[in-house]
């Protein structure tokens, strides 16, 4: 522990020297700067490939449990396909063979790519626990709903979503941290985010235990964040007296 | 009275070790630990099941056979210890492995851990593009998409290169060199900035090496040597002394033929990257320069 040096971080990324205020200026960044950007690089693949999971991952749900046989086997088909392929092989996919085939998509960058390949991969498991949530209402409900007169599409707003999005709210808060932890795949197609900052800063100072935990901290730091905001939801959501209420 | 001269013994012990240079240990031991590499390029890999083969690798084995002649012993057992880039300096500081012979650059900030042997291989920083390109310098880069391998120090010259020159290089990052030539070969790079040998091995393993050239000035220099532990001396005497008797017989040169010019294992194909002009002049004058040195040129 003696010869741990924070000062790496003040380091300017082109010839090494410490920076007096720790931050490059005219151009120059320090690894302070860079640890800080690829902080938001990692972030911003989360949080948008999140939302893209909870959107895709509701409605892949939602289908698997209407009567449709169509719409039930093109939600399953969904779910297997992304969750049965690991994730980092997703990613290769989409960036490197997906492209050979349709050449439009060499333009998107790789960012975005990144976004949508972990976003299905987790839609799947979202659609898993979303289907769950809505299998484990009592079959009355539905039945009760389709009786008062509503169409199918009212008697999933009106009855059954209300009551299983907020059960389902737990596990898909491990999913969403989950989502932290697994952006790191997008250091494989170039997003200069923390994983790839990590691999490359400590090349560069040779303080590998100092660059790794700091970046091991922001993403403890980023994955508590998601379950903090995840907590005070499932709080302000709760329905006093309903399944999956809690104390 | 006997707990006192247990402590005693143990101290005296303790204090030869520390005292031993590492040719006492080898001699003691009848063994030598050196740390090999398994995916340097062929400078030193792995063929799996715990071979480990390349220039360096082989280099090693030669030398740790001097050094078995020069202390008399009549068998010496070689242990072969694989290291990466994060681990090898501390192993070689603490006493694992004697001697590191793979792809590790003799630098300025290394020297005050460790000390090196006499630089037996001059790496090149190169641009690989496609042959159809019409790519021929890195000023022709500016604006393009410029692939590179994360964990490198060629991320770093490019940056560099950037800030001095006032160009801007798109610059595409493979999680490995497998990878960062994946890009080129794909056209999301125009062109692979890496070590010379490494854009060679993959030129060569690729679907038509026909395709792709090595194009431009060498963008940098860097001195790759033996590593050893720090004030041992005579130790390092020994192994220059070795690698110099390489050169003169001239074993060293046909080393360098059998891993860089003919078709090597496992996939049988050559690399084809013939002796740089570098590292020949390395080779006339047996130094131990770190790259700084190189860089003043």
């Amino acid at each position: 522990m003696a010869d741990w040096d924070w000062q790496v971080f003040c380091r300017n990324t082109i010839d090494g020297e410490v920076m007096p205020r720790c931050f490059g200026d005219g151009g120059d960044i320090t690894y302070l700067d860079w640890i800080l950007s690829a902080w938001g690089w990692t972030a911003s693949v989360s949080l948008l490939a999140l939302a893209v999971a909870m959107l895709f991952g509701c409605l892949m749900g939602i289908l698997r449990t209407t009567p449709s046989r169509g719409l039930v086997l093109l939600g399953d088909a969904w779910t297997e396909l992304f969750r049965n392929i690991p994730v980092l092989v997703q990613v290769f996919l989409w960036y490197f063979v997906v492209p050979e085939l349709v050449p439009a998509l060499k333009q998107i960058p790789s960012f975005l790519l990144v976004v949508l390949g972990l976003g299905f991969f987790t839609s799947a498991r979202v659609s898993e626990q979303v289907k769950a949530g809505i299998q484990s209402l009592p079959r009355g409900q539905r039945m009760a709903g389709q009786a008062l007169g509503l169409t199918l599409a009212q008697t999933y707003r009106h009855v059954l979503l209300p009551m299983a999005l907020r059960i389902v709210i737990p596990p898909l808060t491990s999913e969403s941290m989950g989502i932290v932890k697994n952006s790191s795949v997008a250091f494989s197609v170039s997003v200069a985010e923390l994983t790839m900052f990590a691999r490359q800063a400590q090349e560069e100072t040779s303080r590998g235990i100092e660059i790794y935990l700091a970046v091991t901290a922001l993403y403890f730091i980023t994955s508590i964040l998601v379950y903090r905001v995840a907590r005070l939801l499932e709080q302000r959501m709760r329905i006093p007296g309903t399944i999956g209420a809690g104390k | 009275m006997k707990k006192s001269l247990v402590l005693v013994a143990a101290l005296m012990a303790a204090g030869v070790v520390q005292a031993a240079g590492t040719l006492d240990k080898i001699k003691s031991s009848g063994t030598i630990t050196l740390g090999v590499r398994e995916s340097s390029g062929a400078l030193g890999y792995t063929l799996g099941d715990g071979k480990y083969v390349g220039f360096h690798t082989e280099m090693a084995e030669r030398i740790s056979a001097d050094l078995r002649k020069k202390l008399g012993l009549s068998s010496l057992t070689v242990k072969l210890q694989p290291v990466t880039s994060q681990n090898r300096i501390p192993l070689v500081e603490n006493g694992t492995v004697d001697l590191e012979c793979g792809s590790t650059t003799n630098n300025a900030a290394r020297q005050k851990q460790v000390a090196f042997a006499v630089t037996t291989y001059v790496e090149e920083v190169r641009i690989a593009v496609k042959a159809s390109s019409g790519i021929t310098s890195i000023a022709q880069l500016n604006g393009k998409n410029v692939a590179t391998t994360t964990g490198t120090t060629s991320v770093q010259l490019l940056r560099k290169h950037e800030k001095a020159n006032g160009v801007d290089f798109k610059e595409v990052f493979g999680k490995d060199h497998a990878d960062s030539f994946l890009l080129l070969e794909s056209g999301r790079a125009d062109a692979f900035v890496m070590d010379g040998q490494i854009l060679a091995g993959n030129i060569a393993k690729a679907k038509n090496p026909k395709d792709f050239r090595i194009v431009g000035e060498v963008l940098n220099v860097e001195p790759i040597a033996c590593m050893l532990r720090k004030d041992d001396a005579e130790f390092k005497t020994a192994v220059d002394d070795s690698i110099k008797g390489l050169i003169k017989t001239g074993d060293l040169a046909k080393l360098y033929d059998k891993w860089f010019m003919k078709p090597i294992p496992p996939a049988g194909t050559p690399v084809g990257l013939p002796l740089s002009e570098a590292t020949k002049a390395a080779w006339a004058n047996p130094n131990d320069k770190p790259a700084e040195e190189y860089a003043k040129k």
